[in-house]
């Protein structure tokens, strides 16, 4: 195999060049890194208006900015977050780029279609920001609580406009996964031999599907509200403000797992590979990605504890909330249980799958908390809750994402990055990151409420520790993405299997070539059998 | 009056109960995983074992956490009983929210802006409502809170055993002025509370 092979020598459709051979291209290797340039741009902007929002935290009073200023930066940044960085990373790049090497196709089902979801998601992101140059950036909050969202004055129209452009480009890209799992799966691959990536995709998408729609119709009534006040959610005029509540946490709350599933989907393909052992109860990971995809969509009021929605309710939603903690706790076991007698060799991204399980752990445990009734009414927004969400969708999701990052970079670029750099921004990332969320756990419980623009000062301590530790794990993020990009200066010669792994996508070269396989992939009977691996790793070091 | 439990006793329980398994659960995945990453890392375990899986051990961590989990909403849901359960005799204060202020309504009729005065020993039950858009009223010694909606009405009860002077907050985002949104309860003895409610 020559280098002028790969994907990215040979455009699709072949007679376009240079940045057509992008723009409109179908390839769904070329569609996952365009979608890698324009998330890893929202990215930064949004760290960044996290790392001002923080600042501005670190004393008491004005610091840096007005309180106006305040509430539009943790608007921009929880919508920018969410909507452009948490929901689309993995599946949009990584899903775009591996699934179909994964299950041996040679593309996605729709690749127009997959296209045209990249063009939505550009064209969404546009809506967002546009608000910033047109009326005013929003200053509701992500969440846009009516009636808040329909009388205040800034351009929340635009915001809400994006977040149902995105949601369009979402559910495409979760219908083309679910059709191409089912449609494009090589010969000889059941249900049962499929990744676990992919499997998580493949829960992922179904929640994609069908929990978006729920999200866009309802931003489309808060739009409706704000134009014609025709009273939905106005009381005065017979509506219910906590139907649009129930509404919107309808979607959002399945959509925490539209974030966080495809992260235990990576975590699940790098523990086998570096401990060169198979998964540890691959049935029960693929039952419980599919138990959280379906019991996560009924647990939406646990956010409206306080909302003054009946007690039965608050006992419903409490003791369903408590059931889907299961399955994850599950999974926690299994990746831990297969490291068990492997053999492990300590890399990048299994370090960062490490910081995973940890920071997850911690995410997760707190959500518990946050499920019990009596304990919620306290912390429920609060600092604890920020701290708890950031710990399962950074510390969880965004974990992943790195790990993913350094476990797939040398398959999606041929070029291998530096370890040691790798591990200091690892190590950076990590102490940082419990610097900066830990103490928002106890200036929660201490009841700091979140989105306050300022406090007493007995809380200063906490949110000055917290301002410190959010610039050190800014300065690891800074330096493992210079890390990464550096690589580009090396040469193209990454093995097609650097790690040693089982799944399809380690048989094809790095960079894959355009039609991902040169010969019909051979299907194993248990996708992470490491037997060959083990018996081509002796080989080469006895011979 | 000494019938009454304070209702935050239950909550903390709740908070210990949950904080500290979920601590020790914590501590024993942590250690675990660091013990295995050095006791069979690959210069000292070159050959890893193919064990796929064990449905004895599987059931077993699937069942039990189902068991903590579930006995941890049992407790967390007591908690939230007692904050729900108003006891008879309770004084009844009604607070209306507004961008960005509190307004305090005694039965007397004695109106207040941003202030709570009770005595001690007795039972006080909140009737929140909203005059524009939600707010949320969070009293964190009392380990209270309910949202204020427009046209509906919530309520919290606490019952003040102690002296003394905490601050309440709003806990749902209103606008520019939330954060500034605070107000201060007094705990002063049943003559004091008398006498301050004749005053103009």
């Amino acid at each position: 195999m020559t280098e002028s092979d790969s994907f990215f020598e040979t455009p699709s459709p072949t007679k376009y060049k240079g940045i057509w051979s992008w723009l409109i291209t179908m390839d769904h290797k070329r569609i996952a890194l365009m979608y890698l340039f324009v998330i890893l741009f929202w990215f930064f902007g949004a760290l960044i208006l996290g790392l001002l929002i923080r600042t501005e935290l670190m004393s008491v009073g004005r610091t840096i900015m007005g309180a106006q200023t305040y509430n539009a930066l943790f608007t921009l940044h929880g919508v920018i977050m969410i909507f452009l960085f948490i929901i689309p990373a993995i599946p949009a790049i990584f899903g775009n780029f591996l699934l179909p090497i994964q299950i041996g196709a040679d593309d996605v089902f729709f690749p127009k279609l997959n296209l045209l979801s990249w063009y939505l998601y550009i064209l969404g992101s546009l809506f967002a920001v546009s608000s910033l140059f047109f009326g005013g950036p929003p200053d509701t909050g992500w969440t846009f609580y009516v009636p808040f969202s329909v009388s205040t004055k800034t351009n929340v129209s635009a915001t809400l406009t994006a977040a149902f452009i995105l949601g369009m480009s979402s559910m495409l890209t979760g219908l083309n996964f679910i059709t191409t799992i089912h449609r494009m799966r090589a010969k000889g691959m059941r249900w049962l031999q499929i990744p676990l990536f992919t499997w998580s995709l493949y829960a992922t998408a179904w929640v994609q599907l069908l929990a978006t729609p729920i999200l866009s119709i309802t931003l489309l009534l808060v739009l409706f509200e704000r134009i014609f006040a025709i009273g939905l959610f106005d009381a005065s005029k017979g509506g219910d403000p906590i139907l649009y509540q129930h509404l919107f946490w309808m979607y959002s709350h399945p959509a925490v797992y539209i974030m966080i599933l495809p992260g235990m989907g990576v975590i699940s393909e790098i523990i086998p590979v570096f401990s060169r052992k198979s998964i540890f109860g691959y049935k029960a990971i693929v039952a419980s990605s599919m138990a959280i995809a379906i019991a996560g969509s009924l647990v939406w009021a646990h956010h409206m504890f306080t909302s003054g929605m009946s007690d039965v309710a608050v006992f419903v939603f409490s003791l369903l909330t408590f059931i889907v903690a299961i399955p994850s706790a599950v999974k926690v076991f299994s990746w831990i249980s297969t490291m068990y007698k492997g053999s492990i060799l300590m890399t990048p991204p299994l370090l960062f799958s490490l910081g995973f399980i940890y920071l997850f752990s911690v995410g997760g445990l707190t959500g518990l908390v946050l499920g019990s009734a009596g304990t919620d009414i306290h912390v429920h927004d609060t600092h604890f809750v920020v701290a708890h969400f950031h710990f399962v969708m950074f510390g969880g999701t965004g974990f992943a994402f790195f790990a993913a990052l350094h476990f797939w970079w040398p398959k999606i670029f041929g070029r291998m990055y530096d370890f040691k750099k790798a591990y200091v921004a690892a190590t950076m990332i990590i102490v940082g990151f419990i610097f900066h969320y830990l103490p928002m756990f106890i200036l929660g419980i201490m009841g700091l409420p979140r989105r306050y623009y300022d406090y007493m000062p007995k809380f200063e301590t906490g949110n000055m520790l917290a301002g410190i530790g959010g610039y050190i794990l800014i300065a690891g993020i800074a330096l493992m993405f210079f890390n990464l990009f550096a690589s580009f200066k090396n040469k193209r010669d990454a093995e097609a299997d650097p790690w040693g792994g089982t799944t399809l996508e380690w048989t094809v070269p790095s960079p894959p070539p355009l039609h991902n396989f040169i010969a019909p992939p051979e299907i194993k009977d248990y996708p992470y059998d490491f037997s060959d691996v083990i018996k081509k790793f002796k080989a080469e070091s006895t011979g | 009056m000494n019938n009454i439990t304070n209702p935050l006793k239950g909550v903390d329980q709740a908070f210990i109960y949950i904080i500290g398994f979920s601590l020790a659960l914590l501590t024993f995945i942590t250690i675990l995983m660091i013990v295995f990453v050095f006791k069979y890392r690959r210069s000292k375990n070159p050959h890893p074992s193919d064990i796929r899986g064990n449905w004895i051990l599987e059931t077993v961590w699937t069942v039990i956490p189902t068991i903590i989990a579930l006995s941890m909403f049992y407790i967390g849901w007591s908690s939230y009983l007692g904050l729900r359960d108003v006891p008879p005799g309770a004084i009844e204060i009604e607070v209306y929210a507004q961008q960005f202020s509190w307004i305090v309504v005694y039965p007397t009729g004695k109106e207040v802006e941003n202030e709570i005065v009770v005595p001690k020993g007795k039972p006080v039950k909140i009737n929140l409502t909203s005059e524009d858009v939600l707010h949320s009223l969070f009293i964190p010694t009392f380990r209270v809170k309910v949202d204020a909606v427009k046209g509906m009405s919530s309520y919290v009860w606490f019952y003040p055993d102690k002296e003394g002077e905490y601050m309440f907050h709003c806990t749902e985002y209103c606008g520019i002025g939330h954060s500034e949104m605070n107000g201060t309860l007094r705990v002063v003895p049943e003559a004091d509370y008398e006498k301050w409610l004749e005053e103009e």
